[in-house]
């Protein structure tokens, strides 16, 4: 069971990132709205997951991109970020003793809840990382904007994947 | 400890993410050359304006000390221009050394108390014997005008008898016409502004405006401003004149005056005591 959920999510990892550094990161919409769809690997990691280790691989995958980006620490510095907000959110909207399901994925959780926890996730992530790139306040409008865009279309395509893995299990 | 331990542990989460988000950012601006620039640029205009206000303080605490340099240079730039003026231009010889022609050396000093409300005012100054003062020296205000005289020195300082005394009595001349008075404050006149030129002869015609300077009689050189005739002939019961006199010198503000260094003054002093009173 337990090596299960790390093969898992060392497929997905592998998967995600693939899919990121080779398809998305050619893509983009007039420099507008560019998808980030690897931080669903940091979304459906495990409840279970301590912390600092969580803390640790949403750095290290945001190392990882950053190493393609030729962005060194933004990604990394905002996927720590989303990890905060993860930690956070779950801690405020669930109660820690009662959880048993495995992971915070589509599936288990129910669209209402997870769609929130995507949402909040990805903004927090996508304006750290903006900002961090964009690195002045003065453009701010346009900031926002590809912000906003972007969180459009990545949140479109996690549900898009969400609903494609989608499987009904008893709740 | 313990409790201190127990709410790290508890709130983990939070100081995780300060530590991981510190290292992100470091990573970004360390390796990023915009990012890097931009933050360099900021925190150097931060850093340039606050030096800015610092130096503002700075400069308005070090003007004590470029007051006391400003002061010594211009005590040797007056020099200066004494051992040029007094090459004696109308010899037709070369003066080689202008330096031994310099009767009067000027020293800066700095007024440490003064006093202008009392029938005799007397004023400290920061040198003293160390420096060359000597009692009889004479004192001049820094722009223009008199100050008075050496009258006691210690190693380190020494006090003027300051015009505003009643025994200080200069020796002064109309500057048009070079006639020989006397200037003495007091009097029935305690107003630190004017003093009075006396023992001015009958005949001379004395106007509203004449500038007085120092004859160079005593031991000041001759020629320095002293002031401004404003009620000239006063006639008084023996056959002289008198004239009341606006002083440049203002005594209220003084905080720095040159000690005047006469050096053939003691050359001068014993030739004339040679000179027995009833000859």
């Amino acid at each position: 069971m337990n090596s299960r959920i790390i093969i898992v999510n060392v497929i997905r990892w592998f998967l995600l990132l693939f899919v990121q550094i080779f398809l998305l990161k050619n893509m983009g919409f007039y420099d507008l709205s560019t998808p980030f769809i690897y931080v669903l690997f940091l979304l459906l990691l495990p409840f279970g997951i301590p912390n600092i280790l969580l803390y640790l691989l949403a750095f290290g995958t945001g190392l990882t991109l950053d190493a393609f980006y030729d962005t060194m620490g933004v990604h990394a510095t905002a996927c720590v970020v989303l990890a905060f907000v993860r930690i956070s959110f779950i801690s405020i909207s669930l109660n820690r003793d009662a959880i048993d399901d495995p992971e915070p994925s589509l599936s288990y959780m129910g669209f209402q809840w997870f769609s929130l926890y995507a949402f909040l996730c990805v903004i927090s992530h996508h304006l750290v990382l903006f900002f961090l790139e964009t690195f002045r306040l003065t453009e701010m409008g346009y900031t926002l904007m590809r912000c906003g865009l972007s969180c459009i279309f990545t949140l479109l395509i996690i549900l898009l994947v969400e609903f494609i893995f989608y499987r009904r299990t008893p709740r | 400890m313990r409790n201190l331990w127990i709410f790290i542990s508890r709130y983990n989460a939070f100081f995780l993410f300060i530590i991981f988000f510190t290292v992100g950012i470091y990573l970004t601006v360390k390796n990023n050359s915009y990012q890097r620039s931009v933050t360099l640029n900021s925190t150097n205009q931060i850093v340039g304006t606050a030096y800015e206000r610092l130096n503002v303080f700075k400069r308005y605490l070090n003007l004590g000390m470029v007051n006391d340099s400003l002061a010594a240079e211009n005590a040797k730039l007056k020099s200066q221009l004494l051992s040029l003026t007094t090459i004696d231009t109308a010899k037709d010889v070369n003066v080689v050394d202008t330096v031994t022609n310099q009767d009067y050396t000027y020293l800066a000093a700095k007024v440490i108390k003064n006093s202008i409300t009392l029938r005799n005012n007397v004023m400290t100054i920061n040198k003293g014997s160390i420096d060359g003062i000597k009692s009889g020296m004479a004192v001049i205000a820094p722009q223009k005008g008199v100050v008075g005289f050496i009258r006691d020195v210690s190693e380190h300082l020494a006090t003027i008898q300051s015009l505003l005394h009643k025994d200080t009595k200069i020796s002064v001349t109309l500057k048009k016409n070079n006639a020989l008075g006397s200037l003495v404050w007091g009097d029935g006149n305690f107003d630190i502004k004017k003093a009075f030129i006396k023992e001015v002869p009958n005949h001379i015609k004395m106007y509203v405006g004449d500038t007085v300077v120092t004859s160079g009689f005593a031991s000041f050189p001759k020629g320095i401003l002293v002031g401004r005739i404003s009620k000239p002939n006063v006639a008084t019961n023996d056959n002289f004149l008198s004239g009341e006199v606006n002083l440049f010198t203002d005594f209220s503000t003084l905080q720095y005056v040159y000690v005047v260094k006469y050096k053939k003054a003691e050359e001068q002093k014993a030739l004339e005591s040679a000179i027995k009173p009833n000859e």
